[in-house]
């Protein structure tokens, strides 16, 4: 078959051997590219489902002025002493319940045929799961403003000044990225959005009020200050304290970073396995 | 043979098998889905350049066989290759190779027209001003300009299907994968989206589409392989399917019974084929090869002064396609169909 003559010519648009120069892989920037790609679609369809921040906008307003005025009597004494301690409970429960929405929209999303696209283009794999993450930060970026916003008005002044403030927001918003691959997996293998939400309302529920978030730990019964000592929300819980009402970066800060990191380097794979094997 | 002439587009092709001139070559493909094998051994061989139906009814495996040479699906066994490469060991080059427009429109219903080119532009590495450009060319080239800033909610079926073979087109790949392109559309916009197709074979693309209408594969494809409950019970041009299945035939009926054997005579004399009687009714069924030649009966008979009651024409339709070829109908809308096929053709869905 070497007698190829110049009627392969014929085909004017494309070249003789389509298959000639294709990519066999992607480059990491091309997937970082993808990646930036898609966070900018989840937030133009963030801009138009204003529905969709419902969750971090109304809830960590009512919330923290809920619990401030309900339990701030009862546990502190004085609900303006129930502030520090409550602020960056409210913190973590915030972006904690934002982050499962992100395995909600997902599961919504994929249902769609728009994904049925994604699948078939040369795109990097992560790229679909890791772009609604990226764009999410905006969202955990406003649930801690607005419990802080909602704090100031009920007479919270953080010891740990501005800084400190602008701190916390930001290691719960790396923490709540981190959960979300968590939640993203429950997202890539769950049967539908409700069921995802189903699931996900199992861990949360337990996670967050089974810790110091609300309440001093030591008051809780012996079992149960046990668990709330190793549960992983009373660690962000703690560092978020200690950088907002102290300024200062405890080790409770580094553990919790260590966590976020292993959790990210279990939870992304597993999604992206798990995406792919959803075909 | 006096055939009737079928339009095709179509260049012709000599049959050689060289290497260089296949798109698409794939043999014994099988998919399971628990117990029903919706693609059960299935070849295929695609040459460059040409319109190649699938056509099949639902549940009969098209989909499925399309979502596997897309790489949207596991092979459960066969081989495939798409340009020479290897389906399996390289998903990701193939899916450089290929466009796909699902049945369902797989375009994103948050953004409008213009934003869901631009999106599909940039995840195909066009650089942003690029994929500005090519989504303003393939809104133009698409008749979509005007909805350019629309939200995709607000389009109709027709616009919908049009957005997304636009899609599929941003980075004009040789390969295009059409599943059922023009099923739910209006007449008009059928039509349209068949000059939109043929359009795209003399750009140099290779389509494969699949179908459940007999008479869009024969506007279309320049070859068919008809597809039943995973396995190919046909391939072949369309002219080749047709002669296998039979053609057009004329059903009248006359107003006096007794006359019936002359009006028969006066048939055969003019179409040159027997024709079959049921006296009992009246009526008579003719083959018919070239539905003008229907004229000429009506005026023979006229000129005998033979009262015609009705008279109708029948193309071969999908149902007699199939009966012909698998001996039972199209499992949709047929009683004789038992429940248990049904149920399996549902997983298959």
């Amino acid at each position: 078959m070497t007698t190829l003559t110049a009627d392969d010519t014929r085909v004017p648009v494309h070249p003789a051997d389509p298959a000639a120069g294709l990519q066999p892989r992607l480059a990491l920037r091309t997937t970082l590219s993808h990646t930036c790609t898609m966070a900018w679609r989840a937030l133009k369809k963030m801009r138009r489902n204003p529905e969709q921040f419902m969750d971090v906008t109304l809830q960590p307003l009512l919330f923290t002025a809920m619990f401030a005025y309900v339990f701030g009597g009862a546990i502190s004494g004085d609900v303006s002493d129930y502030l520090p301690a409550l602020i960056p409970g409210m913190l973590a429960m915030g972006s904690l319940t934002a982050c499962m929405a992100t395995g909600v929209q997902l599961r919504e999303d994929m249902d769609k045929g728009v994904f049925d696209r994604f699948r078939s283009l040369p795109i990097a794999r992560i790229a679909p799961l890791a772009g609604p993450m990226v764009a999410d930060l905006v969202r955990y970026a406003l649930a801690g403003s607005l419990t802080f916003i909602m704090g100031a008005i009920m007479g919270y002044r953080p010891a740990g000044g501005f800084g400190g403030s602008i701190a916390a927001i930001g290691l719960v918003m790396v923490c709540g990225w981190s959960m979300a691959w968590i939640f993203t997996w429950i997202g890539t293998w769950a049967r539908s959005a409700s069921s995802v939400q189903g699931v996900s309302m199992m861990f949360l529920f337990p996670l967050t009020f089974l810790s110091n978030a609300f309440v001093p730990a030591d008051t809780l019964p012996d079992w149960l200050h046990a668990f709330a000592n190793v549960n992983p929300v009373s660690h962000v819980v703690t560092a978020t304290r200690s950088l907002a009402n102290q300024g200062a970066v405890t080790a409770e800060v580094g553990w919790s970073l260590l966590a976020c990191a292993v959790v990210v380097a279990i939870f992304a794979p597993l999604s992206v396995r798990s995406y792919k094997r959803s075909m | 043979m006096n055939q009737t002439p079928i339009p095709t587009n179509a260049p012709h092709h000599t049959g050689d098998d060289r290497p260089d001139e296949v798109a698409v070559a794939a043999t014994g493909l099988v998919k399971v889905f628990g117990d029903n094998r919706a693609v059960d051994n299935i070849d295929l061989d695609v040459r460059r350049g040409e319109i190649y139906g699938v056509l099949g009814p639902n549940g009969a495996g098209k989909t499925t066989t399309l979502k596997m040479l897309a790489t949207l699906l596991h092979l459960d066994g066969g081989e495939a290759s798409i340009f020479g490469v290897d389906v399996r060991r390289d998903p990701h080059m193939i899916r450089q190779l290929i466009g796909v427009t699902g049945q369902y429109a797989s375009v994103d219903e948050n953004l409008t027209a213009r934003e869901n080119l631009w999106l599909f532009g940039r995840l195909m590495d066009l650089s942003s001003q690029e994929s500005k450009r090519r989504a303003m060319e393939l809104l133009e080239q698409f008749g979509l300009q005007e909805a350019a800033n629309r939200p995709i909610s607000a389009f109709s079926g027709g616009m919908r299907r049009r957005l997304d073979l636009a899609a599929s087109l941003i980075t004009r790949p040789p390969l295009i994968f059409l599943d059922e392109p023009t099923t739910g559309l209006d007449p008009r916009t059928r039509g349209q989206m068949w000059r939109t197709i043929r359009d795209l074979v003399t750009d140099g693309c290779t389509v494969l589409l699949t179908t459940q209408y007999l008479d869009e594969a024969d506007q279309l494809a320049d070859r068919i392989a008809v597809i039943d409950r995973g396995r190919m019970v046909a391939e072949g041009t369309p002219d080749q399917l047709k002669n296998s299945v039979g053609q057009s035939s004329l059903h009248l009926q006359v107003s006096e019974r007794d006359r019936i054997g002359r009006a028969a005579t006066l048939i055969e004399q003019v179409l040159g084929s027997v024709p079959v009687l049921d006296p009992e009714a009246g009526s008579i069924t003719a083959p018919l090869d070239n539905t003008v030649r229907t004229a000429d009966v009506l005026i023979a008979l006229r000129d005998a002064d033979i009262c015609v009651a009705s008279v109708a024409m029948h193309k071969p339709t999908l149902d007699e396609v199939f009966l012909a070829l698998t001996g039972h109908a199209t499992d949709e809308g047929s009683p004789k169909a038992d429940e248990t096929d049904y149920e399996e053709l549902e997983v298959a869905r």
